[in-house]
Parts: structure tokens; C-alpha cells; sequence
């Protein structure tokens, strides 16, 4: 017991014994995970095996039926809306690109900045030298400052995979959920958004979901394997995809 | 509003479109009241007053546009906050009768003595005086907006299923208006008026005067809706719009943002309700008619949404259409007509008449830049061309 407490206060996330289902279906069954402080973790797993429910839950958009999960050691998020979660510090990158199409690269970026977000502060907003400086250096991480006035929608949908990390570096979250950042990108993209991933890990604790082996093994980080809402293996890659469960559930049965 | 925030939302479209309203609200009322009657310039007093109205229709579509084309909350119910702040001024304009009514009574009006009313109903109190009437049409439809807002988006009722909601409230009201009981004349409404603020509202003095106010607040509800759509929380609603549930995991209380922009576009539709009431002489139940609302959004829709100048433009081109086709021969197909332009609208205009000028005119630019940039392409380097 004295052991868990001590883990539950160091970890920057901490799931433990979450329950889900939708109308019967079992989408988390007893998860627990942990992931510590300034650390990468890459989630694996086959279709329905709970990855996106997991972040729906840790961001407050769905509610675990049982089960705890603590922010920093001390926050309860099962009790918190998105809205309240986001001013947390956690920030959240969709399966499906989505950014704001119709506005610029640059504005939503400034509409991922994490000053203030009342009504009243951006009714009467200001740019700041400080804020356009770091809307600037955000752009050159992303690689998008040649197209920092062009519409979001007209980007390629690799730019806008980055866009969207570009959204989550504005927000400086302390915990970073990726979901599928390299889905549909060329082999270069992928391994650019790898690299660009593990300098973002320099500042920030991350949680990658993703299917592309080659992308997870380029990031070489802990591996964890969820299947049917549980988790099924933990450790390196060649670890999780040399045990013979997992291969089973890839691959079917 | 800082003159910070006026000076940044004003570009050329702005600019021409106040300079419009501006000149027509000086010198059509000018026009009215200083030439003679009967000459070529001389604009006559009925349609002083025919243009009042469709420059209160305006304000309508731009409270519509503000909510709809920025923030993607389609009110089909927003003639029922019209129709409050029309019913504020008609409860004013009905305590200057005093004993000029058919009775005679000094507090009491001709209705409430018809229906053996004793005396003033609490919720009259205050109305004979102009300031608390003035505050009331923006309060009524303000703090019915903010409760309503409030329920709704608080519990994330959105697209459709919150238009169905906002149809569903302006009935209610147009029910509860109609009762004898509920004290604001029933099925009549208010009329009759006298004066207003001392002045007769039948004079065309008084007339020339409630268009060039109207001019006034049509400019005003242009600039506060142009403040608000080029501040950051104009781009926070259209990230709203566009994407609900991506601002939310960015941090914004989309709930509130909502709550602000409906509340104030609540007041700006009291207003123009309430300047719609003198120069049509009466306010009944019939406006709270859940096809007024309707016809309200297709006015945006047909000049284009999310433009603003466009909401003004088609409240005033389609009211225009209205009056000209039901007062001749074609009278009983009007609907059938504003039904077929809102399918067309939709079919072939779907950014209305001012996004496909926008559209075309920022393709033209586009396309002469271009031009300039290849007589120029010796230089090499230019802007990465958008591809995909």
C-alpha cells in the first residue's frame, strides 16, 4: 500500500483499475498504467482495444465507470470537464487531424496559446511581443513558417498532422496524449515527425498512440500493448512484439 | 470597445458599407422633411417608414449572422427577442396615452379596462418612464436569452437539435402572448400609440427621425458585431464553429463564449425591435410567429453568412422582394417564391450574394498577382504557390 502511494503522488499519470463500457460493451476493463514524469510512452494495439477510449477518459471526454485516474500525482480527473483538464495541462492530439481550417496556420496557433481563455481576455486581446515570438519559434519547430498566412485547410495533411503537435507545443501542456501523428504520412514525414517527437519529450511527458511499428521503433521508448481494454504487454518494442500474445491478438485467433 | 479594437475591424467593405448607411440615414430623411412634396427627389413619408422597418429587419439579420455565421448557433427563434424588445417599447408607448385612450384612464390602458382590470399589473410598473423602458428592451430579451443560452448550451444542445429548441420557446411565447390573462393585450397587442418622448409618432418629423435612429443603431450593431468577429474571440467562435470539441480540449469554455455572443445578440434583436414598434405603429403576437424567425435566417442565408454586410444586405433585398411581389398580382405565391429562393440560394449561392462577391473578388486578386508574379519570374523566388 505504502508502495502505490508513493507511486501515485511521483507519476505524471496514473490509471488504475478503469472500467468502461458502452451499452454492455466492455471498451476498458481494469486498465492500469503509469506514466512517469518526463517520460515517452508508445501505446500499441490492434482496433478496439481501447486506445482512444483511454485518452477520452484521461482528457474528460468519456467517464470510467470505476477505477481511478490521478494528474500529477493529486487530481482526480474523473471529476473535471475537458475544458478544465485542457487548463490542467493536458493537451491532446486528434486521430483525424483537426484543425480550425477555415482560419490561418498563425492564428491557430494563437488560439492554442495558453493565456488567458476567458471570454472577457479575448474579447479585449492584444498580441504581446512575447506571445507572436513564441507563435514564431513554433512555426520554424513545425516546419511551417514559410506557411504561417496560408488557411489551415489548404495544407497537405501531413502539415496539418503537424499543425496540430504545432497547437499542442503552444499550449505547453505538461502531458501530451498523440494520437496516430503519422497515420497516412510519406516515409519521410514519419521519420521527421519522429525526430520531432523526441525533442518535444526534451520538455514534455508524451503519450503516442500509434500503429506504424517502424515509427515506434524509430522513437525507442517504452512500449505498452492494450487489448481488449486491458493492458496485454509492457516493455521495449522487441520485448512486446517478440511475446507471443501479442503476435496472437495481432494476427488474430 | 476600445478604439483600439474599432480601428482594427474596419476594412474597405466596412468602411463603404457605413458610408452607405450613414448617407442614407441623413439624407433620406432630409430629403423627406425639406423638399417639397411632390418632387422627383422628395422621398415620400410611407416610405420613410417602409424603410425604417427593413433597417430594423437589418439589425435582425445582423444579430442572426453574429450568432449563426460566426458561431454556428442557428436560432430559429431569434424573432422572439425582436418581438420582447418590440413589446418593451409598445408597454412605453402605451403609458404616454394616458387618458387620450378610448377610456379615458389615466394608468390603466384601453385593454386593461375593456378586460375589468382593477389596476396595473406589477410588470407594468416603471414603463411610463423612457429610461426604464429603454433598459428593458435590452434587459427582457437579454436575460430570457442568458437563462435560455444558459439551460442549453450548458447541457451541449447543439446543430439541429437546439434550432428545434429556440422554434419551440418563440411559440411558447407567442401562445402566452395571445392570452387575454397574461396582460400585454392578447391577441391585439398594443397599438394606438401617440407619442413618443413627447413627440407625435405619426408626424413625419417624428418619422424622419426614428429612420435616421435606426440608420444610427444599424451602424452601431455593425461596428460592436465587427469589434467582436475581428477580436480573438471572434476567432474563438469560429474555431466554435468549425471545431466544438477541439476548442474545448485547447481550454475554452465553450459554453461560455456562447452564453456572451447569444446574450448580446439577444439585446441587439430587442433593439431593433424596439425601434420597429413606433414606425409600424403596433406590436402583437403574431411577430413571435415561428415563420418570422424563419424568414429572419434566410435572409442571412440569401446575403450571405457570416459576412455581416450580407445579413443587412439580404434583410433589406428580400423584404424588398416581399413588399414588391404581395402587393401585386403575385401576392398569394410569396411563399412559394421564398421558399424556391432559399432552395436556390442554398443550390447555387451557398455563401449568399456578398461571400460569392468575396469569393470572386479575392480569385480575381489572386489571379492578377499571379499574373504580375510571372511578368516578374525572372527574379526567381516567390511565394510557394498553394498546392493540393
Amino acid at each position: 500500500m505504502n508502495v502505490m502511494d508513493t507511486r501515485a503522488t511521483s507519476a505524471m499519470l496514473y490509471l488504475d483499475g478503469v472500467h468502461v463500457s458502452f451499452d454492455g460493451f466492455h471498451a476498458i476493463n481494469n486498465l492500469s498504467l503509469t506514466l512517469a514524469s518526463g517520460e515517452m510512452r508508445a501505446i500499441i494495439g490492434p482496433n478496439g482495444a481501447g486506445k482512444t477510449t483511454m485518452m477520452d477518459i484521461i482528457t474528460g471526454k468519456t467517464k470510467p465507470d470505476e477505477g481511478t485516474v490521478l494528474f500529477d500525482g493529486v487530481t482526480d480527473l474523473t471529476r473535471l470537464d475537458e475544458t478544465r483538464i485542457a487548463e490542467l495541462g493536458i493537451g491532446r492530439k486528434f486521430q483525424k487531424p483537426t484543425v480550425f481550417e477555415s482560419q490561418t496556420v498563425q492564428d491557430n496557433l494563437l488560439l492554442a496559446l495558453n493565456v488567458d481563455h476567458s471570454v472577457k481576455g479575448t474579447l479585449f486581446w492584444r498580441g504581446s511581443r512575447a506571445e507572436s515570438e513564441r507563435i514564431d519559434k513554433v512555426l520554424e519547430t513545425i516546419r511551417l513558417t514559410e506557411a504561417r498566412n496560408r488557411l489551415a485547410g489548404s495544407l497537405s495533411h501531413g502539415q496539418k498532422q503537424w499543425l496540430e503537435i504545432g497547437m499542442l507545443l503552444a499550449q505547453d501542456p505538461k502531458l501530451l496524449l498523440v494520437d496516430e501523428p503519422v497515420a497516412g504520412m510519406t516515409d519521410v514525414e514519419t521519420h521527421l515527425t519522429a525526430e520531432l517527437l523526441k525533442e518535444i519529450n526534451k520538455t514534455h511527458t508524451v503519450m503516442v498512440v500509434e500503429h506504424d511499428m517502424t515509427f515506434v521503433r524509430e522513437l525507442g521508448v517504452k512500449v505498452t500493448c492494450l487489448h481488449e481494454g486491458t493492458v496485454l504487454a509492457e516493455g521495449t518494442i522487441d520485448q512486446v512484439s517478440s511475446n507471443e500474445r501479442v503476435i496472437e491478438v495481432y494476427l488474430g485467433r | 470597445m476600445t478604439p483600439h479594437m474599432l480601428t482594427k475591424s474596419l476594412d474597405r467593405g466596412a468602411t463603404i458599407f457605413l458610408a452607405i448607411v450613414a448617407a442614407c440615414g441623413i439624407l433620406i430623411p432630409l430629403s423627406n422633411l425639406l423638399l417639397p412634396a411632390g418632387s422627383v427627389l422628395q422621398v415620400p413619408t410611407y416610405l420613410v417608414a417602409l424603410w425604417g422597418k427593413y433597417v430594423c429587419y437589418a439589425i435582425l439579420a445582423l444579430s442572426i449572422d453574429l450568432i449563426w455565421g460566426y458561431c454556428g448557433i442557428l436560432s430559429l427563434g431569434h424573432g422572439a427577442f425582436f418581438a420582447l424588445g418590440g413589446y418593451a417599447m409598445g408597454m412605453y408607448l402605451m403609458r404616454q396615452i394616458g387618458t387620450r385612450g378610448v377610456y379615458g384612464n389615466p394608468i390603466l390602458p384601453d385593454f386593461m379596462v375593456f378586460l375589468n382590470y382593477s389596476k396595473l399589473p406589477w410588470y407594468w410598473y416603471g414603463f411610463d418612464m423612457f429610461w426604464f423602458a429603454a433598459l428593458m428592451v435590452l434587459v427582457a430579451p437579454g436575460l430570457l436569452a442568458f437563462c435560455f443560452g444558459w439551460l442549453a448550451f450548458r447541457s451541449r444542445v447543439t446543430g439541429v437539435y437546439l434550432s428545434i429548441i429556440t422554434q419551440a420557446m418563440t411559440y411558447a411565447l407567442l401562445l402566452a402572448f395571445f392570452r387575454n390573462d397574461f396582460g400585454f393585450g392578447g391577441n391585439n397587442g398594443l397599438t394606438d400609440f401617440k407619442d413618443i418622448l413627447g413627440f407625435n409618432v405619426q408626424a413625419e418629423g417624428t418619422r424622419a427621425a426614428l429612420f435616421a435612429l435606426s440608420c444610427l443603431a444599424l451602424i452601431l450593431s455593425f461596428l460592436i458585431c465587427r469589434s467582436v468577429v475581428s477580436s480573438k474571440l471572434g476567432k474563438v467562435l469560429i474555431a466554435i464553429r468549425d471545431a466544438e470539441s477541439r476548442s474545448r480540449f485547447l481550454g475554452y469554455r465553450v459554453e461560455s463564449y456562447k452564453l456572451f455572443v447569444f446574450t448580446l445578440s439577444a439585446c441587439m434583436a430587442g433593439v431593433a425591435g424596439a425601434l420597429y414598434v413606433p414606425q409600424v405603429g403596433i406590436i402583437n403576437p403574431s411577430e413571435f410567429a415561428p415563420g418570422n424567425s424563419i424568414e429572419a435566417v434566410i435572409w442571412v442565408a440569401v446575403g450571405g453568412r457570416g459576412t455581416l454586410i450580407g445579413a443587412a444586405l439580404g434583410a433589406v433585398v428580400v423584404n424588398y422582394a416581399k413588399t414588391f411581389f404581395t402587393s401585386g398580382m403575385l401576392a398569394p405565391y410569396w411563399l412559394f417564391m421564398l421558399g424556391a429562393l432559399f432552395i436556390l440560394v442554398t443550390l447555387l449561392l451557398p455563401k449568399g450574394i456578398v461571400g460569392t462577391f468575396n469569393a470572386w473578388w479575392e480569385s480575381s486578386k489572386e489571379k492578377r498577382a499571379a499574373t504580375s508574379a510571372s511578368a516578374a519570374a525572372e527574379d526567381g523566388v516567390t511565394e510557394p504557390k498553394m498546392a493540393e
